[in-house]
């Protein structure tokens, strides 16, 4: 019986503080059959957390598509696993650290890259490449932007600068330390998320098949081996207190509850890791990242059907005078629990003592299903570890939709006249941050170490890998409009899916699986709730006519300070694979006399009635006051998202694929945030020396036609003599394939719409301004 | 021609230079753990890429108390050649091996991208297959990379063409447009003396096939093999 660490009498209040409700607490001592002690109580508050039991988003994710032909191992492990042949399989997974980046930006980003990165190599794999998609709060105010219109202070956007600056460190500093090249992600701004930034890391590794490793403990007996850095009082809650509520004003006080990262320790875990599992006397392997020692042990256990006891007194410490609650509740970084053979553990010590780290047997696998955690051989917490890894609560939390916005026509987008010269607010455009190139971002993170990146950041659509001793390479892209998902939930995240399979189809990749990370508000919300139900439905309606399964991913909840919820924010990674690394395709133009070509998987007929036109124009303005253009010059975010049609999205997307295949195109860059307009600048952007000339013709407005965001479509490039061909494939993949223009050798970018000059500047000009607007910015 | 890849924990552009010597150049390479003092018949060592020790305290500062770098040292006196990339030239300056100092990047902040280094000097080991003054894209990836020394050893490194890259524009300046780091004279590599031990902060091992965007980085593995080969034949 747990009685050593039971000086505080646990009552239901400290059980309240401890984040569990008085059913959960009801709960807890049905299991025990008696009150927990403090220790016990500790344990319980982390496990059935949000964070560590979903139990608000469990009955939800449900219904996301989780099977597959290539599906090693879905939703439930350390990562996903997909088959990419060869005898390989890739692991993936998307992870949230969003409050520890509030509350210290630096290690908040830091300890979220090294949390994702151990999770993957946790599983045998070693990492090969990492992405982050940021979302910060404005750092600019525009006469008419969005922050403006939000009343963003000078304070705040000083203080989204700085926390942009950490947490932009932070990736680069454990990454580029680690060695794992950073390849991609993306980094957006609205006001939403000036008191609540977004730092998503995805990280994704390789491994063969038959040496893969799981979380199961087996073999009552075995030795339960701790490794890696020292468990210090850092991290005490992190996932119940910091991920698990909402901020306050005093949030800052939780600043003792983020963890501190260390890449170097974790370099050595990884390389001292992926030698022990080569000794075969590894059974099993968990990285200890939210809830610690707590978790690791819990799941190990219940994952193999076995129990697991340990003694603390054995566990390296870095501080003295740890208590068993401190021990087994802090999420110190940069550890490892892992089960060995019994009588080879000399073997995996070995290993670890090369690489100077810490490797202790803390305890054994036992017969019994039961987590016993000694203090000095004295029992100070003894909780069945089934029950308290799967058997949490579980919620169908009320749902309800927000009260719709009562808008008509008057409040959507006023179009300028068609033949408005628009070179002035194309500027603009590209210099908003969220246009503007993240070369500055990028080039502080390592993109190349281990010589397999084929597409660094903003090269490709998608960031490409190429596989060593193969002929394959891998394609990611990560994807997630907020502000599309505020104004329609199921259809941002359709968006969402759609286009980081866009983004990796452009690459010249075939998109095999996706991970997702869920950034919500409260899920005590109604209106959160049913943001979040109409989420999942939107992935998993995308998810499912793309062939993309879910494979693993996050839900992060109580993203709101002071009662104000972020926008509903899926990030989606998609992943796929191009079976010959030579046809990887890029977006820059690469010779003047190519063909400029506009891919569309819908087929566009022009409309037929005047009533039908009129009913088009009304929808075009409701779907452009959503767009980023809308945004950045007019402060007008409103209607809806762009209407999506999933089979025209994998029609376009197989041609691509088509394409990319027959190497028969130059380039390719799919339509996204600023529209045609936006997509043509970049390939020329990427192109040094080139331009381009665009003759276009269309009955929609000028600004609805070049910076609409409508998916879909992709740019594409060839040399004259392949047209034929291409349009050929294009139809029989019953894709509408137009010519638009020209690249040209005269470095000037330029389009005539319905015979008017609308843009007409040097590329060279409009290169500087996008590649510099995001640094100047900053630099204010 | 055997080549040696020195890791120190924290070394991560290990596996990247022996790829490049085994795959790309074809030739017998092998790791050696900093704690040994056997450098396995090596004909030629590189020290590769990282962050060795974590770099905490300053970059190359513990590693250079590895017992390898007593093997090291007594290899480059014989007359071996050593090659230190990045982390392992800021290892070789904090070794005593080459002379000077790197600090951290002028503006603060970690740079990879592709830049732009000329050959200054073709009478050496490590650029003997290159022309004079040719231009290579070579990818620079550090936080620290910002070359410095006393004026006696710049004057010596003049006076004894030491001075082995230097940091350009894509057509060959060599002002401050060229220079990613703030290093002294846009001096992106130096060797010793005797000629047998350089160090460059760019990384020639990721610029070795079209496929990485460049292969020009081979031009300086290849001046390795050439050199040692020549030599053999000399002594032969």
């Amino acid at each position: 019986m747990a009685t050593a660490s039971a000086e505080i009498k646990v009552t239901a209040e400290i059980a309240a503080e401890h984040g569990l409700s008085a059913p959960e607490y009801a709960r807890v001592q049905q299991i025990l059959g008696r009150d927990p002690n403090i220790t016990e109580l500790g344990i319980f508050s982390v496990m059935w957390s949000e964070h560590c039991s979903y139990k608000s988003s469990k009955v939800h994710l449900k219904r996301l598509p989780v099977r597959g032909k290539l599906v090693v191992q879905g939703p439930g492990e350390n990562a996903g696993l997909v088959d990419i042949g060869d005898g390989l399989v890739a692991a993936f997974k998307i992870e949230s650290h969003n409050h520890p980046s509030f509350v210290e930006p630096f290690q908040g980003a830091t300890t979220g890259v090294g949390g994702i990165l151990r999770d993957i190599f946790t599983m045998g794999a070693r990492p090969i490449a990492v992405l982050d998609s940021l979302r910060f709060g404005p750092i600019t105010s525009d006469a008419n932007s969005a922050s403006r219109q939000a009343n963003v202070s000078a304070e705040t956007i000083s203080k989204n600068r700085r926390i942009l600056d950490g947490v932009i460190r932070g990736v680069a500093s454990y990454g580029n330390s680690f060695g794992v090249p950073t390849v991609g992600g993306e980094v957006c701004f609205e006001p939403c998320y000036s008191q609540n930034p977004l730092v998503n890391a995805l990280a994704l590794g390789i491994a063969r098949k038959e040496d893969l490793f799981f979380a199961k403990a087996r073999g009552t007996g075995n030795p339960v081996i701790y490794v890696g850095a020292k468990t210090g009082r850092d991290g005490i809650h992190g996932a119940s207190l910091l991920a698990s509520a909402e901020f306050t004003e005093e949030s800052q006080q939780k600043r003792p509850n983020v963890q501190v990262g260390d890449p170097f320790v974790e370099k050595l875990l990884l390389e001292a890791c992926l030698e022990a599992m080569t000794t075969g006397a590894v059974v099993a392997i968990q990285d200890m990242g939210a809830a610690g020692l707590t978790c690791s042990t819990t799941e190990m256990a219940s994952r193999g059907g076995t129990g697991i006891e340990i003694d603390l007194a054995r566990v390296p410490q870095r501080e003295t005078g740890m208590t068993p609650y401190e021990i087994m509740l802090s999420e110190s970084q940069e550890r490892m629990l892992l089960v060995a053979e019994k009588g080879r553990e000399s073997e995996v010590l070995n290993v670890f003592k090369k690489w100077g780290l810490d490797a202790v047997v803390v305890g054994e696998v036992a017969e019994g299903g039961l987590l016993r955690v000694k203090d000095h051989g004295q029992v100070v917490a003894e909780i069945p570890a089934h029950p308290l890894a799967e058997e949490g609560p579980v919620y169908h939390r009320p749902m309800s939709p927000p009260v719709p916005a009562k808008e008509s026509a008057a409040d959507w987008f006023l179009f300028a006249p068609s033949d408005k010269n628009l070179t002035e607010n194309f500027k603009r455009l590209l210099a908003s941050p969220a246009i503007a190139s993240k070369g500055w971002i990028t080039e502080q993170y390592d993109t190349m170490v281990r010589t397999n990146t084929l597409a660094v950041p903003g090269a490709s659509d998608a960031a490409v890998v190429r596989i060593k001793g193969t002929k394959r390479a891998l394609a990611l892209a990560t994807d997630g409009n907020g502000r599309w998902c505020q104004l329609n939930p199921r259809l941002g995240a359709i968006h969402a899916v759609a286009e980081a399979a866009r983004n990796v189809a452009c690459s010249g990749a075939r998109p095999i699986a996706a991970t997702n990370c869920l950034n919500f508000g409260s899920p005590e919300k109604p209106e959160v709730m049913w943001q979040f139900s109409e989420v999942i439905d939107g992935i998993a309606a995308a998810c499912n006519a793309l062939e993309t399964p879910v494979t693993g991913g996050n839900v992060s909840f109580y993203n709101e300070t002071l009662g104000h919820s972020i926008y509903p924010t899926p990030v989606i990674g998609v992943l796929g694979v191009i079976e010959d690394a030579t046809t990887v395709l890029k977006i820059a133009f690469r010779n003047a006399g190519d063909i400029i070509i506009l891919l569309d998987g819908l087929n566009d007929p022009a409309p037929v009635t005047v009533e039908a036109a009129s009913a088009r124009a009304a929808g075009l303005a409701c779907e452009f006051s959503s767009s980023e253009y809308s945004k950045s010059l007019a402060g007008l975010v409103a209607g809806q998202p762009p209407a999506i049609d999933l089979a025209a999205e994998k029609r376009l997307q197989q041609c691509l694929l088509a394409l990319a295949s027959s190497q028969s195109i130059q380039s390719a860059h799919d339509l996204s945030d600023g529209g045609l307009a936006v997509t043509l600048a970049e390939s020329c952007f990427a192109a040094p020396q080139l331009g381009a000339r665009m003759t276009l013709e269309h009955d929609a407005p000028a600004e609805s036609f070049l910076f609409g965001e409508r998916g879909a479509r992709a740019v594409i490039s060839i040399a004259p003599a392949k047209l034929d061909g291409v349009l050929y494939l294009a139809r029989q993949h019953g894709v509408a394939a137009k010519k638009i223009g020209h690249v040209t050798s005269d470095s000037i970018f330029s389009i005539q719409y319905n015979g008017s000059a609308i843009i007409e500047e040097s590329v060279e000009a409009l290169r500087d301004i996008w590649s510099h607007s995001l640094e100047r910015a900053l630099k204010q | 021609m055997k080549f040696g890849v020195v890791v120190f924990p924290g070394s991560n552009c290990d596996h990247d230079a022996f790829y490049a010597i085994s795959d790309v150049l074809h030739q017998p390479v092998e790791f050696i753990w900093h704690q040994s003092e056997d450098l396995a018949n090596c004909d030629a060592l590189i020290l590769p890429g990282g962050f060795a020790h974590g770099d905490y305290l300053r970059t190359g500062a513990i590693a250079r108390f590895s017992p390898v770098m007593k093997s090291v040292e007594k290899f480059s006196k014989n007359g071996g050649l050593v090659l230190g990339i990045c982390n392992g030239f800021q290892i070789l300056l904090e070794a005593g091996l080459l002379p000077g100092a790197v600090m951290r990047n002028t503006g603060l902040r970690y740079i990879c991208r592709h830049v732009h280094i000329r050959v200054e000097n073709t009478a050496t080991p490590f650029t003997q297959a290159a022309t004079p003054g040719q231009i290579l894209k070579i990818p620079i990836a550090h936080n620290d990379g910002n070359y410095t020394c006393d004026p006696q050893t710049l004057a010596e490194l003049h006076a004894h063409r030491q001075i082995v890259f230097r940091y350009t524009t894509a057509d060959g300046r060599d002002d401050a447009a060229g220079n990613p780091n703030g290093s002294m004279e846009n001096i992106a590599g130096i060797c010793n003396r005797e000629g047998n031990v350089a160090g460059l902060m760019p990384h020639p091992e990721r610029a070795v096939e079209a496929a990485l965007d460049s292969a020009d980085g081979l031009v300086i593995f290849r001046s390795m093999v050439e050199a040692f080969v020549g030599a053999a034949k000399a002594t032969a």
